[in-house]
């Protein structure tokens, strides 16, 4: 099985919702990938749609990355609708 | 347990003061309820008790489909047929679960498998005892996934994130095996013959004890137990799981009006708890070693399964080959 590919799967679990990450399976080409990734994340209706994708062709951010990526988020509270006080009398926006 | 007796590689836990820096800081992260994720900085021995227990929980699961596979042929409706098949196929899936979150840790799943074959990997002493008569899936549904859910529910809460997550999802499917097990057994004992009820007491009878094994030892002849706690790896100790297991299933045994094959069974007003007799160690660790009544037998289908399916492997990484030259052809 070394030799089949590694795929991530990712399943849609109902319309208007995003795909989302459940796993992985082993296969020998994109279609068998498809054909696991059915049988093995969505036995009881857990899906309306699917993708697998190759896992070698993501590309990751690293944890030790993890500061330089996010940190500079962090101080940029006025991204925030919250850091806006408006009077009461203005009401809900 | 699906998983018993997990090497740690350690004797005794270390203080804070003899660990590295690295390993300090990874332990506050356990210690703060922070899941490690397979890119995270791990301690050696936690990633290879991690490969061990997953892959030991991956081929219990593998391994726990042949006693049932067994009885697909011979179930007595087509009803319980198609319950035993979802639930074999279950099974499957979930080692399957297993096996990709061992994997995160880079581990290699034929390698994994193979050990198991040469039995130099352990699965759970629960599979390797024979399934005899129909009431033996009821009787494995309700007492060995009983078991296994006690202990997986646990597990839900593990310091290793894709670990936790597969058992999040196995959680959720494995209720109803062990549903389905104690419905055969409740519709045996209400509509049966009294052969057929018979029948349910003799699984009950050979079943008990080797479900209570599967917690694994007691906690203070488990070295690991320790490591792997302090790991958060594992999250309750072996005996409190078997007590839980032991309170919750007891008076699901006297609605079937079944006993136990225990004399020592009963309920214990000032603790709370049911007291229960000692189990025979000696054929725990028998079977452990081999030498259950089922070891050889359960090896040799899984070999023979994987031999018997190279040629489809083979054959499914030819024409893959093929398609993608067809395709770079075109």
């Amino acid at each position: 099985m070394s030799e089949w590919r590694l795929y991530e799967v990712f399943v849609r679990s109902k319309h208007g919702l995003n795909h989302k990450h459940v796993g992985s399976v082993h296969a020998s080409d994109n279609e068998m990938a498809m054909e696991n990734a059915r049988d093995l994340y969505t036995r009881r209706s857990e899906g309306v749609s699917i993708w697998v994708v190759p896992s070698d062709t993501i590309t990751a951010s690293a944890s030790d990355e993890k500061e330089v990526l996010f940190d500079p988020s962090e101080d940029k509270i006025y991204r925030h609708a919250s850091f806006y006080e408006l009077p009461d009398e203005v009401g809900h926006m | 347990m699906y998983a018993q007796l997990v090497e740690t590689g350690s004797k005794r836990l270390k203080t804070k003061e003899e660990m590295s820096p690295q390993e300090r800081e990874f332990q506050e992260k356990v210690d703060a309820e922070i899941k490690i994720e397979a890119k995270n900085w791990m301690p050696e021995g936690y990633r290879k008790t991690l490969v061990r227990q997953i892959s030991q929980h991956a081929h219990s699961e593998v391994v726990g489909m042949l006693p049932e596979g067994n009885w697909v042929t011979r179930a007595p409706t087509l009803k319980r047929k198609l319950q035993l098949m979802a639930k074999i196929q279950d099974e499957a899936g979930h080692g399957l679960y297993l096996y990709s979150a061992m994997e995160t840790l880079g581990a290699d799943r034929d390698e994994e498998i193979e050990k198991l074959h040469q039995g130099k990997a352990k699965y759970s002493s629960i599979f390797n005892y024979p399934t005899l008569n129909w009431a033996d899936m009821g009787a494995v549904g309700w007492l060995v996934d009983g078991a296994a859910i006690v202990n997986q529910v646990v597990l839900q809460r593990t310091s290793y994130g894709p670990y936790s997550r597969a058992m999040v999802r196995i959680c959720k499917e494995e209720s109803f095996h062990q549903r389905q097990g104690y419905q055969i057994l409740l519709d045996l004992m209400r509509e049966g013959t009294d052969e057929q009820k018979a029948m349910v007491q003799d699984a009950i009878n050979r079943l008990w004890w080797p479900s209570l094994m599967m917690f694994g030892p007691h906690d203070d002849e488990s070295p690991n137990s320790q490591q792997s706690l302090a790991w958060k790896i594992k999250r309750k100790g072996n005996d409190e799981l078997r007590q839980m297991f032991i309170d919750q299933t007891v008076p699901q045994l006297e609605f079937l009006g079944c006993t136990a094959p225990d004399p020592d069974l009963k309920w214990n007003e000032e603790t709370g708890h049911y007291d229960f007799g000692e189990i025979n160690w000696q054929e725990f660790y028998d079977v452990l070693k081999g030498n259950g009544p089922c070891n050889r037998e359960r090896i040799n289908t899984r070999k023979k399964a994987i031999d018997e399916g190279r040629w489809v492997r083979e054959a499914a990484v030819a024409y893959a080959k093929k398609q993608k030259q067809r395709t770079q052809a075109a």
